[in-house]
């Protein structure tokens, strides 16, 4: 019973970053925009919360702080790929090696350190419940976090006005700016909140799930969160659902001993990207639907000419 | 203020000027990063940039790094011309050199003149195999390169590191997870004497000026630049997307997986788990920075590969963190494509219109169709 519980409270942990990732980047590519990018954003969000956190004492200060870090690598992509108008899928690439780099020179002096343990949730009697108390109330509060971002976003594309807007530009920018919806700041926007979403994904990493700095610590996750931004088909919910998909592959790799399993840790490591393949392919496959589901200007870049 | 104004045609003149806008804007840049950090700026950009090229062996050196870049990037921009987006090549290198390594030690101690040429082959073909992955998913399975193709790059890596832990370890070394060192005739002969500069170089020039008659004197090429520039006119015309897409990642994919090879064979002389280093990311920044095009790739490669060396020699002067260079790379990248705006546009003083515009609603016939 005792390893059930810890295999499922580790599936969250391992799906959160993911979930936060996501999102983020679901909100971006719906105004039509294509980052890839959130690795670099994630990283910078990691390195930036976990400084923060070291030097100031305060959790909320290091959780806000990688926030506002991948929230400026986000405005950052805004600049080149919307008021200059530069390739999004290069820009993308620069911005991930970028941030890699960057992140490493800042974090060098960081090495070696370490947080505390980030602590999870305590509701008197509640949490004590058996099994189901640590599950449900004994969370740590970003997980919590995430859920209600996941719930929130899907609330603002479907039920808001200015949901709708996003989508529009999502789909038609010439006919969303042809209305007089201003394109650009509505896509400035939506990239910079991808960013900060990214930001609280790495800031997730550095500070609860292994709460240390290591170079180049996000390990592909931001491009396993593009994946299911996809495996999604751009509804929020569904990106709750890959996230803990992906975080239970994550967690059987560090729980096969356990269970028993003689496999190469290697062959294990390689499964989380592996299962983003197989993910991928099969959403994939039926390109009509693909079609349908992603936003028609996804990745097309937009001028208006009056 | 300015504004962006569009020109009439491109000016193509531009495409030539950014790369050196780029990288004065870098230097700029790197002047604050290192006063930031509070390093003698100067001193650090006559590091990264100067002192490499005074002496022989860094020169040398200088072959050693640009010899993958190149040899990479050139595969990957005839992709890149098309739409085709191959980010994986750090993983066909990883690939490359497994397969290619793993003839050299199938047949450990014997060899010849031979073997490298096998060598050599084996690692384009398992890189094309790896590069095949990508390409079979996308043209059949309509599943996006890019993330297949990045994905297989973490795989790469943790294959290579279960094979020198496996069935690739030196049996004689202490059980390291290293393979055994090359046999002598497994190594890249040298091409200036003491020094590590190989012959891998001149693969590299092979392979840019086979890049640019394929590019620029055949009728694919041209297919593939269509493809890029405007894919409906591309398949009105009959090109075939498939054939481009798994063409672009044949070559793309054999060229990093030779890399690959030449990296094993060359300056390392064995399988280690640390082999892949980046160049399969850094030839990226490379192609682009070429303009996508084989002599310009020649160019851009050197000059990634001076900051490569430059930054090691400022890391040990300076005491400079390992990273700095991937942020001047990084940099670099940024500002070619921020910059690369100035070919279709031009800087204007924003201000008042000459004339001014009439309500759309008078003149319905005059205006322009969207």
């Amino acid at each position: 019973m005792d390893l059930v519980l810890n295999i499922l409270l580790g599936v969250a942990v391992a799906a959160t970053p993911l979930v936060f990732a996501s999102i983020g980047e679901l909100i971006t590519e719906r105004s039509g925009v294509l980052n890839l990018g959130v690795e670099g954003m994630m990283v910078m969000g990691a390195i930036a919360a976990f400084a923060a956190t070291l030097a100031s004492g305060s959790y909320v200060v290091g959780i806000v702080a990688g926030a506002a870090a991948g929230a400026a690598m986000g405005a950052l992509f805004g600049l080149l790929t919307l008021s200059l108008m530069s390739n999004q899928v290069a820009t993308g690439l620069a911005l991930t090696l970028f941030g890699l780099g960057l992140s490493a020179l800042i974090g060098q002096q960081f090495a070696g350190a370490s947080l505390p343990q980030f602590p999870r949730v305590n509701i008197p009697v509640l949490t004590a419940i058996p099994f189901i108390g640590p599950l449900i109330f004994g969370q740590d509060a970003l997980v919590y976090l995430s859920i209600a971002l996941v719930l929130g976003v899907g609330w603002f594309l479907t039920k808001t006005r200015a949901g709708l807007i996003l989508r529009a530009t999502g789909e038609n920018h010439d006919a969303a700016h042809a209305i007089g919806y201003p394109v650009i700041g509505i896509r400035y926007l939506a990239v910079t909140f991808g960013g900060a979403c990214a930001g609280l994904g790495g800031a997730y990493l550095s500070l609860v799930q292994t709460p240390l700095w290591v170079e180049r610590m996000t390990a592909g996750r931001g491009w396993i969160a593009l994946a299911l931004v996809v495996f999604a088909s751009w509804k929020p919910l569904r990106v709750l659902g890959g996230a803990y998909l992906f975080g239970g592959i994550t967690i059987l790799q560090l729980h096969s001993q356990a269970l028993g399993l003689k496999i190469d840790a290697q062959i294990l490591s390689m499964l989380p990207y592996l299962a983003t393949i197989v993910v991928l392919v099969v959403i994939s496959r039926d390109a009509t639907r693909m079609k349908l589901n992603a936003p028609s200007c996804l990745g097309k870049v937009f001028y208006a000419t009056s | 203020m300015f504004k962006l104004v569009p020109r009439k045609e491109p000016l193509n003149a531009m495409l030539y000027a950014t790369p050196f806008i780029a990288l004065l804007l870098t230097i700029v840049a790197g002047f604050a990063l290192f006063s930031a950090l509070g390093k003698d700026p100067a001193q650090a950009m006559y590091l990264i940039f100067i002192k490499p090229l005074t002496s022989y062996n860094s020169l040398a050196e200088l072959l050693v790094k640009g010899a993958p870049l190149i040899l990479i990037a050139t595969g990957l921009a005839i992709g890149f011309r098309a739409g085709v987006w191959n980010i994986g090549a750090e993983g066909q290198f990883t690939i490359g050199a497994i397969t290619g390594g793993s003839v050299a030690l199938a047949f450990y101690p014997d060899g010849g003149f031979w073997l490298l040429p096998l060598m050599a082959l084996a690692g384009a073909l398992g890189g094309m195999a790896w590069a095949a992955i990508p390409a079979l998913l996308r043209t059949r399975f309509n599943a996006s390169e890019i993330l297949v193709s990045l994905m297989l790059v973490y795989v790469a890596t943790l294959l290579l590191s279960l094979l020198v832990h496996g069935p690739l370890r030196d049996p004689e070394g202490f059980n390291f997870p290293e393979s055994r060192l090359f046999q002598d005739s497994a190594l890249l002969p040298n091409l200036l004497d003491g020094t590590r500069a190989n012959v891998g170089f001149l693969v590299a020039l092979v392979a840019v000026g086979a890049a640019y008659i394929y590019i620029e004197r055949l009728i694919f090429g041209f297919q593939v630049k269509v493809m890029g520039q405007a894919p409906r006119a591309a398949r009105y015309a009959g090109f075939s997307e498939r054939r481009i897409v798994w063409s672009s990642f044949m070559i793309s994919g054999g060229l990093a997986g030779m890399a690959g090879l030449f990296e094993a064979a060359g300056p390392v002389g064995q399988l280690v788990p640390s082999l892949p280093v980046g160049y399969g990311f850094t030839a990226i920044i490379v192609a682009f920075l070429g303009r996508l095009h084989p002599v310009g790739i020649l160019f851009a490669g050197m000059l990634m590969a001076l900051t490569y060396i430059g930054g090691e020699t400022a890391q040990i002067e300076m005491s400079l963190p390992s990273a700095t260079t991937s942020v001047f790379q990084g940099m670099l990248l940024f500002f070619l494509l921020g910059a690369d705006v100035l070919v279709n546009f031009r800087l204007a003083r924003a201000g008042k219109p000459l004339v001014a515009t009439k309500p759309a609603a008078q003149s319905p016939a005059l205006e322009p169709a969207e």
